[in-house]
């Protein structure tokens, strides 16, 4: 039966890549596992808008499934195979296929990144560590020498829990500075705004999130350093820490992924649309709203950077003990 | 500020905006106006509607149910002596006896041109007090939040209905348990959820709303028997009365509004304290203003009776949107459900809400001011054909509670377990209001829950595993200092008894 209902709409897919050439997808629905104005929202909206101003989409369609830090929206991809469908998601996924979340597929498995179709990377954020604009420390290496004074003198922020690519950040800035990043003290908040709160505060010193996420507040916080291999051209003036002698390259990813068993075919047209679009001024124009960073990073080249960033951040999160 | 003024009267003046206030004051009266129904339920069965809203729409539409239901409850109360809400109680004492000497209309003028001053000054007080408040509190740190937090829990018991306050606390403690199921907010450890996926992202607030509120009161209105329809009938409805007051009446509304609005505005503001006790508070105070021939006249249909409470409920919920909209503190049991609601929204109310959304901020506020105004037109001349809905007999009243509730949280999750889990802790609730246990403490306490130990455990990490952050700050150990006061206070005035 649902096998028959797959083929129906695979045979309506064709009939309507046929019959309306204006388009090089008829309609492709976004599965998001968190809710309205997150980061995966913004770039499942945000894509689906630039494809289909774009014109090389029918129609985009979008649905918010949060739960589980995502995990809900994963298992439902995993277990029911939508078709058409895919699925956006960022680093969490491959911090989540290296610790637990068993149960949230059938049987014993452990959910990973490879229960599903990996179709394309396609922009980035990268990580940044923020001071309050009244903060002493002016650059990263102030803050190093502070904390090797008193490690007790450096609180560090983050917008989600412990283990968190939050968390990563700053703990692989510090792992370079020669600190054990397991005595940072690390201070958890729920969301991106509440940690900011706490360090304008002052309770916390230093913040360690997301590049976008401090570039709203850059009249309150000033940012002194970037995981970037060079200056972004959005924020000219941010120093890398590469550039302060802290080789530290991080890239939040955010891409999308299909249904297990989603045809090649399938998953190779998407891609390319994906890549396409972001030559278009439509994209151009969705992107500079949300200071994104164009990453794009198709089919086996996205599989093989993911393999990477597992390697990486297994060694990482074994240091700080949170696997 | 201008320009938040300005850029909320646009959001708010869009034919969306003006059309869900219109909606959200309409169903609120209606529902507060039942009695047994108050603005809890009124909210949590708007919850599932406004799912998918655009945030400002739906919190407009849910700032009107909720003003909406407090004016609403005055009608009942006048008319049939049976409260609609809590808040309007303390209308009954002037405005029943008003009804009874035949000058119903008269009386449900003085509610409605109270309410509506109430409400629109607070507004007003609101409009100043939250930006101001908005820049303090980004001085707040995590023991203070905290401090508060335990200071909200602590007021909401003591202030619960007299005699209540051990039961509150437990009502309290029952919400913080519940609040634990799920995954810890600082390290993702799964806790309580027995193996579920159902139960991984924790109980749903939305589910708990509407079992606590929705589905428990509905049953409720089964196990007392009580038909609110039989006493309507009793009254004639075209026999209301001019709905016209005279010079005299005006003089002592005006003096009685000023002085009521700010105290139930002030009311409203700390945390725990909503429209209920506000109203009574303004009761009490405005005998004590008024020359001594007036005194004589409260609870016989006194003019000032009948203003000082309906005022002051009415300001008393614009100033709970204080807390709420600067903190990110519910103070009530009804705007800890509409944190909830916010949060199913993706917007994160506290110091940093009139930065990253300022439409949803200003927004609010002003559809206030028109929400007062629809108010002030549905409640004059319009009121004798709503108080109509007043005869619906509670055989059809029951079970559309029930299947909204129902219907209501599976759109939401698609999860049949949330029925389940909905109904049980429905019948949970009922138990407990038949052995007269609050329930608002219970709502704030799960809502409150969560942050509540979220700020605990930072202050821990922050003061490197010190309980010193207690005491550190001045701040922390005043707002402390005050919850030690209150409940001592309580305890003083069991043992007095």
């Amino acid at each position: 039966m649902f096998n028959k209902f797959i083929k129906l709409v695979f045979a309506s897919l064709l009939f309507f890549s046929v019959s309306s050439t204006t388009f090089a997808m008829d309609k492709l629905h976004f599965l998001i596992g968190g809710g309205a104005g997150g980061g995966w929202d913004g770039t499942a909206r945000g894509t689906g808008e630039a494809l289909t101003k774009a014109g090389m989409l029918g129609s985009a369609s979008f649905e918010n499934m949060s739960g589980g830090g995502g995990g809900k929206a994963l298992s439902f991809l995993i277990n029911t195979k939508p078709a058409n469908t895919v699925l956006v998601q960022s680093t969490p996924l491959v911090l989540r296929s290296i610790t637990r979340h068993k149960g949230y597929v059938k049987g014993d498995g452990v959910l990973s990144y490879k229960d599903v179709v990996p179709i394309a990377g396609v922009i980035g954020d990268y990580g940044a560590i923020a001071v309050a604009k009244n903060s002493p420390y002016k650059t990263f290496g102030d803050v190093v020498a502070a904390y090797k004074k008193n490690p007790s003198s450096i609180k560090m922020a983050g917008g989600s829990v412990r283990g968190s690519m939050d968390h990563l950040i700053g703990a692989l800035a510090f792992q370079e500075a020669g600190a054990d990043p397991n005595n940072v003290v690390y201070v958890p908040y729920d969301a991106g705004g509440k940690a900011l709160a706490g360090l304008l505060s002052g309770e916390t010193q230093i913040l360690s999130t997301g590049l976008g996420e401090v570039m709203g507040a850059r009249d309150q916080v000033n940012i002194i350093g970037i995981t970037a291999p060079e200056r972004v051209a959005d924020a000219p003036d941010v120093p890398t820490l590469k550039e302060q002698g802290f080789d530290v390259q991080f890239v939040n990813w955010r891409g999308f992924f299909g249904p297990p068993g989603m045809s090649s075919s399938m998953k190779d047209e998407i891609a390319k649309m994906l890549g396409d679009v972001q030559k278009t001024s439509e994209w151009e124009a969705v992107r500079k709203r949300n200071a994104w960073v164009n990453i794009y990073n198709p089919g086996s080249k996205f599989v093989a950077f993911l393999e990477k960033q597992t390697v990486e951040m297994t060694a990482l999160m074994k240091k700080l003990g949170v696997i | 500020m201008i320009e938040g003024i300005l850029l909320g009267l646009k959001t708010a003046l869009s034919f969306t905006n003006l059309l869900m206030v219109m909606l959200g004051c309409i169903m609120g009266t209606v529902i507060g106006m039942l009695p047994g129904l108050g603005p809890m339920t009124a909210i949590a069965l708007m919850i599932p509607i406004t799912y998918g809203f655009d945030p400002s729409t739906g919190l407009i539409l849910m700032a009107g149910v909720y003003y909406g239901a407090v004016f609403g409850g005055s009608t009942s109360s006048i008319l049939i002596n049976a409260p609609g809400v809590p808040g309007t109680v303390a209308t009954t004492f002037d405005g029943y006896p008003m009804a009874q000497q035949g000058k119903a209309g008269k009386a449900l003028a003085i509610a409605a041109y109270s309410s509506f001053s109430g409400g629109t000054i607070a507004a007003i007080f609101l409009l100043i007090a939250a930006p101001t408040l908005s820049k303090v509190s980004l001085a707040f740190r995590s023991p203070d939040y905290f401090a508060l937090m335990v200071l909200g829990l602590t007021a909401v018991s003591a202030f619960s209905a007299k005699g209540q306050f051990l039961k509150a606390i437990m009502m309290v403690v029952l919400g913080l348990m519940l609040a634990t199921v799920g995954q810890d907010s600082l390290s993702d450890i799964p806790r309580f959820i027995f193996n579920s996926m159902s139960l991984s992202d924790g109980i749903s607030f939305i589910l708990i709303a509407m079992a606590m509120f929705a589905m428990s009161e509905a049953l409720m209105i089964i196990f007392k028997g009580k038909d609110p329809s039989k006493a309507t009938k009793s009254i004639s409805l075209s026999e209301l009365g001019s709905i016209r007051l005279d010079k005299e009446e005006r003089n002592k509304m005006l003096k009685t509004i000023p002085r009521s609005s700010v105290i139930g505005f002030l009311i409203g503001v700390l945390p725990g304290a909503g429209a209920t006790i506000a109203s009574f508070l303004a009761y009490g105070m405005e005998r004590n203003f008024v020359k001594k021939e007036e005194k004589e006249k409260f609870g016989k249909g006194s003019v000032h009776g009948l203003a000082a409470p309906e005022t002051a409920n009415n300001a008393a919920c614009s100033g709970a949107f204080v807390p709420l909209l600067t903190l990110g503190i519910p103070g009530s049991g009804t705007t800890a459900v509409m944190l909830g609601a916010l949060l199913a929204f993706g917007i994160q109310p506290g110091p940093t809400l009139y930065m990253t959304n300022p439409e949803v901020f200003w927004s609010v506020i002003m559809s206030m001011y028109i929400g007062m105004v629809i108010l002030l037109i549905l409640n004059l001349p319009l009121i004798p054909y709503i108080a109509r809905l007043l005869a619906v007999p509670r055989n059809y009243l029951v079970p559309l509670i029930l299947f909204f509730s129902v219907a209501g949280i599976y759109l939401i999750s698609f999860n049949t377990f949330d029925i389940f889990l909905m109904i049980g802790l429905a019948v949970l609730a009922c138990g407990l209001r038949l052995y007269n246990f609050p329930m608002p403490p219970l709502i704030l306490a799960f809502v409150l829950g969560g942050m509540m130990e979220e700020n605990l455990r930072r202050s821990l990490l922050i003061s490197d595993g010190s309980f010193n952050f207690l005491w550190d700050r001045p701040l922390t150990a005043i707002i402390l200092g005050g919850t030690i006061l209150l409940v001592s206070w309580q305890i003083y005035k069991s043992f007095k008894k």
